[in-house]
């Protein structure tokens, strides 16, 4: 369900690390809970984004839900396509509807994220609250 | 102070069938309910399209009976209550002193002497204490919410649907009448109203029938479009509609007529709650009054969000949301009556910046006829 070549946050983002760039979405556990995403707002290219904070936001009909960084780093590409497809979000979150490349500034940020095999555990606690 | 101990959230009797088909539940001031099924959108249009099965068990139930009955209902409640006929309703306020609503509500007429409110669910108990407090007719004023299931079957498709599990074609039931009826075999209230801009009817009944009643709905609706639809899509419809939305377009700080709903303050009736209030407001103007306005900006206004006019902040926005059906981000906001107009821009402060928005008239959406 959860793939293991991504690393995962508590805030329910994905990250893809290759070499010094990472891919960044949201989970398919983050799109369900939200509905139907109708809006994504994104930072531009050269933007700077720092692991923890948000950097952008996902609109379903009923939530706001803002975005956290895994990592810092310079955003270098945006998904163009979610401005007029927002929807990809629910139908591949964690493919097509990925959101943000960002060259990392520090690669030791991303020892800190879950596997998939740790966050599909944490989400099991969180449903079970 | 001491915090109130954490209460358990009530449950209609269909929170079980809900549960074991999916819905997605959340608390809906102190009830546990499915705020969708499938997905809003799509709930959203089944409703504009096709039909849509709500459970709004939730709400609460009020009945006054009694000689005195008719005069208690024309103090408390802002329209004109001796204008219903047996088996009409009407859309009302619950009033206070300072023309402000302390609910909005459906009055029903069973009989002269013996009336049935709906109001809003978390208002329940306040408006029965209230009615209560203002009963000096000695009529009898009972709270009757836990007798009561309710669903609305909503959607173009509503009345082919329900009319093939009734025991008398509801056909000949005009918008804001009801009758007792037969529907699939329980006895109850079914009155042509609802909540979402489209033909329908709103059935009460006795909650043990419930599960039964569902199922058998969503049965025979389901090759025309039938789902079952949740909190979430009943919000998006009534703003669509234009419709107030209490502690929202209505509280008690906003009086009926700066809430636009003037067309059910019957001021020429005579005396009651709130009258001398309106009556001013409606010779001098009120200070603020509800707009709709429709997004230009790509982003979604929200409840809570700030209203400003040339910058300068003028007050909040009461509902926002994207619009499922007119595919665009609308809202009701309070501004200054003299900035109350349409076609006029305004600014939705959204995450820290102004974006632009315009005046529409209300409602957004009308139904073809």
């Amino acid at each position: 369900m959860y793939p293991p070549e991504l690393l995962y946050t508590k805030e329910h983002e994905w990250i893809r690390v290759d070499e010094s760039v990472g891919t960044i979405g949201i989970t398919d556990f983050a799109q369900k809970e939200l509905g139907d995403v109708v809006f994504v707002e994104l930072p531009k290219p050269g933007d700077h984004v720092t692991a923890g904070e948000s950097f952008g936001t996902v609109e379903s009909v009923k939530a706001v839900s803002e975005i956290f960084s895994p990592v810092s780093g310079e955003v270098t590409s945006v998904n163009g396509k979610l401005q007029n497809n927002p929807e990809l979000v629910n139908s591949d979150a964690h493919g097509e509807a990925w959101l943000i490349r960002v060259q990392l500034a520090d690669r030791a940020e991303i020892d800190k994220l879950m596997t998939a095999d740790e966050y599909e555990a944490f989400i099991q606690k969180e449903k079970a609250h | 102070m001491i915090a109130p101990a954490e209460q358990a959230l009530k449950r209609t009797p269909l929170n079980s069938t809900h549960r074991a088909c999916g819905a997605k539940m959340v608390d809906f001031s102190g009830w546990d309910m499915p705020v969708e099924y499938s997905g809003i959108t799509r709930e959203h249009m089944a409703v504009r399209t096709a039909a849509g099965l709500f459970d709004v068990s939730h709400m609460g139930e009020i009945e006054v009976g009694g000689t005195k009955a008719l005069d208690l209902l024309q103090h408390v409640t802002s329209n004109d209550v001796s204008r219903l006929q047996d088996n009409q309703a009407q859309y009302s306020a619950l009033m206070l002193a300072s023309g402000c609503a302390i609910d909005d509500c459906v009055v029903h007429r069973f009989a002269a002497d013996h009336y049935f409110i709906c109001v809003n669910a978390a208002n329940t108990d306040k408006d029965y204490e209230w009615i209560a407090q203002c009963n000096t007719w000695g009529v009898e004023v009972r709270n009757v919410s836990a007798y009561y299931a309710q669903i609305a079957l909503q959607g173009p498709k509503a009345l082919g649907i329900i009319s093939r599990l009734t025991d008398r074609n509801p056909a000949d039931l005009k918008y804001y009448w009801f009758r007792r009826a037969r529907c699939a075999g329980v006895e109850g209230i079914l009155a042509r109203t609802g909540y979402t801009g489209e033909d329908g009817f709103e059935f009460y009944f006795p909650p043990a029938s419930s599960a039964g009643l569902w199922n058998t709905l969503l049965d025979a609706g389901r090759a025309e479009g039938l789902i079952p639809c949740g909190l979430g899509a009943r919000n998006t419809l009534r703003l669509e509609a234009g419709y107030a939305l209490y502690g929202h377009e209505l509280d008690e700080q906003t009086t009926l007529l700066e809430a636009n709903l003037g067309w059910i303050a019957k001021l020429e009736k005579g005396e009651f709650l709130g009258r001398d209030v309106l009556l001013r407001q409606r010779a001098e103007g009120t200070p603020k009054k509800l707009i709709g306005f429709e997004m230009i900006d790509r982003a979604p206004a929200r409840d809570g969000y700030g209203v400003c006019i040339d910058g300068k902040p003028v007050g909040k926005v009461t509902s926002g949301s994207p619009a499922p059906f007119l595919k665009k981000n609308i809202g009701m906001a309070f501004v200054p009556p003299a900035a109350a107009v349409a076609g006029r821009e305004i600014q939705v402060e959204i995450r820290g910046r102004l974006a632009p928005a315009r005046i529409v008239p209300l409602p957004f959406y009308k139904r073809p006829k």
